[in-house]
């Protein structure tokens, strides 16, 4: 089959993104939002966490990259 | 249910709209790498063992899963751990390190297949033909549950999130087949405990710990009951309200390897792997999740009931079935919200995807090529299966409402498995290791065990066997058609010429020869993961013995 992209390329950018809303939301969040959560920082942490997964598995594939695809299988149509 | 509301705001549904688009995206992009028929059903053998170990445990992490557990936590407590722990690891184990030898070692495309290999047509057609109709049920069943769930949170009407849910599963399966489902379910998996979570998180912080929670619960009209996993078990004086012979046997054997050994929805992912050591490893992979997702389910599950008040209705918002979305609705902010609603969709979407990918695979080779059209060309079946799954998700959604008579939906899915799981895993595991069982045993066997199971299970609806729960009839009736199936193939196999030598190569024990190539890595070795796997599981019942 022709190469397939990467998955960890597709987790790695949701989390990265969802960890700078997230985040973001956090850094915003007043003293309702808190009260709610039982006064945890949840979206700045949760937002933090997101994002440092996000980069760990765009970090992975750059250390570990798909190995090249054999000649047999690039065959384009 | 308007109590169910949660309060979303711009930022929940913009993070569930990224999801949205995501999913569709990787269908786009998955579509390009498909130029064969494998490629489309079985993702051209090419993935790793990682990616189809989270596929295969998210395949299972469906939204009815979810929210029955969450539900079966706050009614039952503690033992409900029992449906992760021995309901679901020693399979899984036993999946990788014995029978998965036979499934990839012989080169099916399905698990059909291999039983038209093993035994005969007849046998093959009556397991395609009731397993494609199975998968169509219950997609309909998560596609009708997505529904009610949305329509209670977000205020969507029904047909509204029917139509988005099964659109996009659509979507990405015509297009990208099981690598786009594949893919997607790995997203899925992290989505929903990203989602989830929160939950445990915040919740745990409420009632003081884990400590607290257990307190709360010895206060609670569950007691201390809930809290312990075997120790009531010598009768069915316990939450339960089964005996430890009901769960080892009933629960732990019959109907988890039923469901776990021999549903193609489950063991397509495996049949994806790139190679025999990923494809044994990839149930194992699944299996340290598994041990892990009663965090995010029965935990939850627990806090609802000490937290929620008025939790336990018989119908209205306060069901058990709504413990997840009310602790949603009481704890999280915006922002996490839309993470845990976007997880609800994902692990729906997951549940139906397994259903949907597994169903068009099996109508196209089990059904459609080897009975109706043989010999055409390779991209005559691709096509076949992009019709077959617009068709069964259409037939799906229009099944969808024979869900609504049902109380529990988790024990009517339950019922579905015990009819026509339990005799399967019997057929499969006698037919694995007795070389002289006759093809017209196990045509016998499957048939005549799923009578059995259904007999059982009418007599109970029609209230002439009664029976404590339906769970307790599940575990009766997977029993029942088991010990028929095996029963029948002992009986009839003496009668009816067996199969020869050459036949049977590779598809039963002791026949393979020396296919098994070991890894030489040792965190790579299936037989080693598998029992750290089981011991785990034994080591996590301590404190809740």
């Amino acid at each position: 089959m022709a190469r397939l992209f990467d998955v960890r390329r597709v987790i790695g950018g949701l989390f990265v993104l969802y960890g700078v809303i997230v985040t973001l939301i956090g850094i915003l969040d007043g003293p309702s939002e808190l009260e709610k959560a039982q006064g945890v920082r949840i979206n700045l942490w949760m937002g933090l966490g997101m994002l440092a997964f996000g980069l760990l598995m765009l970090l992975w594939l750059r250390l570990n990259p798909p190995p090249p695809l054999e000649a047999d299988d690039d065959r384009e149509t | 249910m308007a109590g169910l509301r949660l309060d979303v705001g711009f930022v929940d549904y913009l993070i569930l709209a990224v999801y949205f688009v995501t999913v569709l995206g990787v269908g786009f992009a998955a579509r390009r790498a498909i130029r064969s028929s494998a490629d489309f059903f079985l993702s051209g053998r090419s993935m790793p063992a990682w990616v189809t170990g989270l596929a295969f445990i998210s395949a299972n992490l469906g939204a009815l899963e979810i929210v029955g557990m969450a539900a079966n936590g706050a009614q039952y407590g503690l033992m409900t751990l029992h449906y992760y722990w021995i309901g679901a690891v020693p399979a899984m184990v036993f999946l990788g390190i014995v029978m998965m030898p036979f499934y990839y070692g012989s080169k099916v495309r399905s698990v059909p297949e291999f039983l038209r290999l093993r035994f005969n047509r007849p046998t093959h057609l009556f397991n395609a033909v009731s397993f494609a109709v199975a998968q169509v049920l219950i997609a309909g069943v998560n596609l009708y549950a997505l529904a009610l769930i949305l329509q209670a949170l977000l205020g969507w009407p029904l047909w509204t999130s029917i139509v988005i849910g099964a659109f996009i599963v659509l979507a990405y399966i015509t297009l990208g087949g099981l690598s786009s489902a594949i893919y997607n379910e790995v997203l899925q998996f992290f989505v929903i405990v990203a989602g989830l979570l929160p939950i445990t998180i915040i919740g745990l912080v409420k009632v003081g710990g884990i400590d607290g929670l257990f307190d709360k619960v010895r206060q609670s009209p569950l007691g201390d009951a809930g809290l312990h996993t075997w120790s009531n078990t010598g009768g069915t004086d316990n939450p339960l309200g089964a005996s430890w012979i009901g769960i080892v046997f009933g629960l732990g054997f019959v109907l988890s390897f039923g469901y776990w050994t021999t549903n193609f929805a489950e063991v397509q992912r495996a049949l994806s792997a790139k190679d025999m050591s990923a494809a044994r490893r990839t149930p194992i992979i699944g299996a340290f999740p598994k041990l892990l997702i009663p965090a995010i389910t029965v935990i939850p599950g627990l806090i609802a009931l000490v937290t929620v008040q008025g939790l336990g209705a018989d119908e209205g918002a306060y069901t058990y079935n709504n413990a997840i979305p009310l602790l949603m609705r009481d704890l999280l902010p915006n922002g996490v919200l839309g993470v845990a609603v976007t997880g609800l969709v994902a692990s729906f979407m997951a549940g139906m995807a397994a259903n949907v990918s597994g169903f068009n695979t099996v109508f196209t080779y089990d059904i459609w090529q080897t009975y109706v059209r043989k010999d055409r060309d390779d991209a005559h079946y691709v096509r076949v299966g992009r019709i077959a799954t617009v068709g069964g998700i259409v037939v799906g959604i229009g099944t969808a409402f024979i869900a609504a008579g049902f109380d529990n939906i988790m024990n009517y899915i339950q019922a579905l498995f015990s009819l026509f799981n339990a005799p399967l895993f019997a057929t499969f595991i006698v037919g694995m290791f007795w070389k002289r069982m006759s093809a017209w045993a196990g045509f016998w066997s499957l048939l005549l065990g799923f009578l059995a199971a259904f007999t059982l299970y009418i007599l109970h609806l029609t209230e002439v066997i009664e029976f404590n729960s339906d769970l307790e009839q599940s575990f009766w009736g997977a029993g029942l058609a088991f010990v028929t199936a095996v029963v029948v193939a002992a009986l009839i196999t003496p009668f009816t010429p067996g199969k020869s030598e050459d036949e049977l190569r590779g598809l039963v024990y002791g026949t393979a020869g020396d296919t098994l190539v070991e890894d030489r890595v040792w965190w790579r070795n299936p037989v080693l993961l598998g029992v750290i796997a089981v011991i785990l599981a034994f080591v996590l019942y301590i404190p809740v013995w």
